[in-house]
């Protein structure tokens, strides 16, 4: 190692690294990064990784329930792309780990204990084959959204499974539209259970993108922005879907559960009737309708199967 | 001499639906075991590998029931879901619950015995499939040639699991040894070819059951010899679910996986 490597302060080597990431360049998991940007990065990455892994729970009732054989196979195959999605990711935050000596097991530990949190439309009921299908189109299309955003994320490891976790989403976007649609096209019972979904899970799609900046102050959003990790604010990338799949909900019959729902020509914007936020901060603290719930059911399995684990370390 | 459907008498084609419904609803159903296991496995990769196999098998019934559309027996996803479980004819180890509770609730799902279920299950289902490549009936030859090429790999991840848990922990070895236990117990009616036994080899679909029997026991008796582990012995069943014997676990398997179909039948989902 030459010396003037060795003299670099803190400080000089911040600035080098302020310097990549405007100039657009992408950090790789051996490079020098600052503590605040390896901290936004594990949790942003590990909520993410663990959000994928929950979120196989609300679809995973309909997976065996599914009415034909081609839907069980599309179902299955999507929520196991899911699982596949949560691997990647913990791979990418097991490495920025390292450092700290945490493993798998601890964000494991961490979602058990509440300090690890899942995304908040993952806490809530999935009661009919209607919400496995909104689900597909909706949820994902609004992951669809906010992973696009961060595409080009300035870590260049989660860039790249972004890359493919969005490839395989807009499958999941086109699944879910397709059992949609077959609802939409058919009986009176089957609208009935598309509109109950949409109803249902309106507000929880708007959550989804988390609070616009102001209410928040300083947060985490401001952080990864600054790094590069992402471009668009919270409300951005809401607007954005608003405009993509509002006429979309409206062409095929359905009502949207906000009546003062507008676009807004002059400020080129959607005017909306806000959700409930407090509904957020409960949720985050594992009080949403089903947090305990899901929570349970991945305890249970990790605990249940814990001997596996252990044997696999014990092959002789 | 191979066969196609116009040229078949009432009783060749009776007998051709006899068995494509034992196949069928085999992997139907353990497909269906299969797939309440997902997002529960031990580990996410597994999940991601078993999931697959899931698939392939649910893929696999269904092309059985396509031959079964073709020779004019309903629609696939009415054999699949609007069967009673009197009118079906899988195994019974297929049908077992995967362990105690719900899969949505506080599943106690036993990991070994899906290792072991499985194994053993996809060991056997290699054993028919290599002699349905030569069946008369040629679209059924297809799709063996079809399957197999899918087996190759379930039938390699299983007997890595097998081999890999039954070389660990103590604890490891007691859950797999009951497992084996717990499988062998229902194995009595895999190779069973039901009341078809006569009409099979009449019409030369698929080998006599002893001697696929002895087949699938000698590849098995290779891999356990290395395990220092007794040979499992196939015993006659207490109940045959090729003759629509039944356990009430299958009616809770059907009553789920039917529950959004039965909704109504008739309508595109």
């Amino acid at each position: 190692m030459s010396s003037s490597v060795v003299a670099e302060t803190e400080e000089q080597k911040y600035e080098q690294f302020m310097e990549r990431i405007n100039r657009g360049e992408q950090i790789e998991a051996d490079d020098w990064m600052p503590e605040d940007y390896r901290n936004a990065l594990i949790k942003l990455i590990s909520m993410h990784g663990i959000s994928e892994i929950m979120g196989a729970l609300p679809e995973k009732e309909w997976v065996p329930k599914a009415p034909s054989i081609q839907r069980k196979l599309g179902i299955m195959a999507k929520v196991q792309d899911e699982m596949g999605h949560g691997q990647l990711l913990l791979r990418v935050a097991e490495d920025l780990l390292k450092p700290t000596g945490k493993t798998r097991d601890g964000i494991m530990q961490d979602l058990f204990t509440g300090k690890l949190k899942f995304h908040n439309v993952f806490h809530m009921p999935a009661p009919s084959w209607g919400d496995a299908g909104l689900i597909g189109w909706l949820v994902d299309g609004a992951a669809i959204i906010t992973q696009t955003n961060m595409l080009n994320s300035s870590y260049a490891p989660y860039s790249r499974a972004l890359h493919r976790i969005c490839a395989e989403e807009v499958f999941h976007a086109q699944h879910g539209e397709s059992i949609i649609m077959a609802l939409a096209e058919g009986t009176e019972e089957q609208r009935e259970m598309v509109q109950d979904a949409v109803t249902r899970w309106w507000e929880s799609l708007l959550l989804f993108f988390g609070p616009p900046s102001s209410q928040v102050g300083k947060s985490k959003q401001d952080i990864t922005i600054k790094y590069k990790i992402r471009p668009k604010t919270n409300e951005e990338l809401r607007q954005a879907f608003l405009t993509k799949y509002v006429p979309r909900i409206l062409s095929l019959g359905l009502e949207i559960p906000d009546p003062t729902i507008r676009f807004d020509e002059e400020k080129q914007e959607w005017i909306y009737q806000q959700p409930d936020w407090s509904k957020l901060k409960e949720i985050m603290k594992n009080n949403g309708p089903k947090s305990q719930e899901r929570l349970n059911l991945r305890r249970v399995s990790y605990e249940n199967n814990a001997w596996v684990r252990e044997a696999l370390g014990q092959i002789s | 001499m191979s066969t196609n459907a116009v040229e078949m008498t009432p009783a060749h084609k009776e007998a051709l639906a006899e068995l494509l419904f034992q196949l069928a609803d085999d992997d139907f159903l353990l497909s269906y075991r299969g797939s309440e296991w997902l997002g529960l496995a031990p580990h996410i990769e597994e999940d991601v590998a078993s999931s697959s196999i899931s698939q392939d098998t649910m893929g696999h019934a269904k092309m059985y029931f396509g031959l079964l559309e073709e020779l004019g027996y309903g629609k696939i996803d009415d054999l699949a879901h609007g069967r009673s479980a009197k009118e079906r004819k899988n195994s019974i180890l297929v049908e077992r619950e995967n362990g105690a509770g719900y899969y949505m609730e506080t599943p106690r799902y036993d990991w070994a015995y899906a290792v072991v279920r499985n194994y053993f299950y996809t060991l056997a289902k290699k054993v028919k499939i290599d002699s349905l490549k030569k069946t008369t009936y040629q679209p059924l030859a297809e799709v063996a040639t079809k399957v197999s090429m899918e087996l190759f790999y379930h039938h390699i991840h299983w007997r890595t699991w097998f081999t890999q848990l039954l070389s660990s922990s103590d604890e490891a070895k007691e859950r797999m040894n009951k497992a084996i236990e717990g499988v062998m117990a229902d194995f009595g009616d895999v190779f069973s070819y039901g009341n078809a036994s006569q009409s099979f080899k009449e019409f030369a679909l698929i080998e006599d059951a002893t001697v696929l029997k002895q087949r699938w026991e000698a590849a098995l008796e290779e891999v356990v010899k290395a395990l220092h582990i007794e040979s499992p012995i196939i015993q006659q069943p207490d109940r045959n679910g090729r003759l629509g014997e039944h356990t009430e676990e299958l009616d809770r398997a059907l009553s789920t996986l039917s529950e959004v179909y039965r909704l109504n039948p008739s309508v595109p989902w």
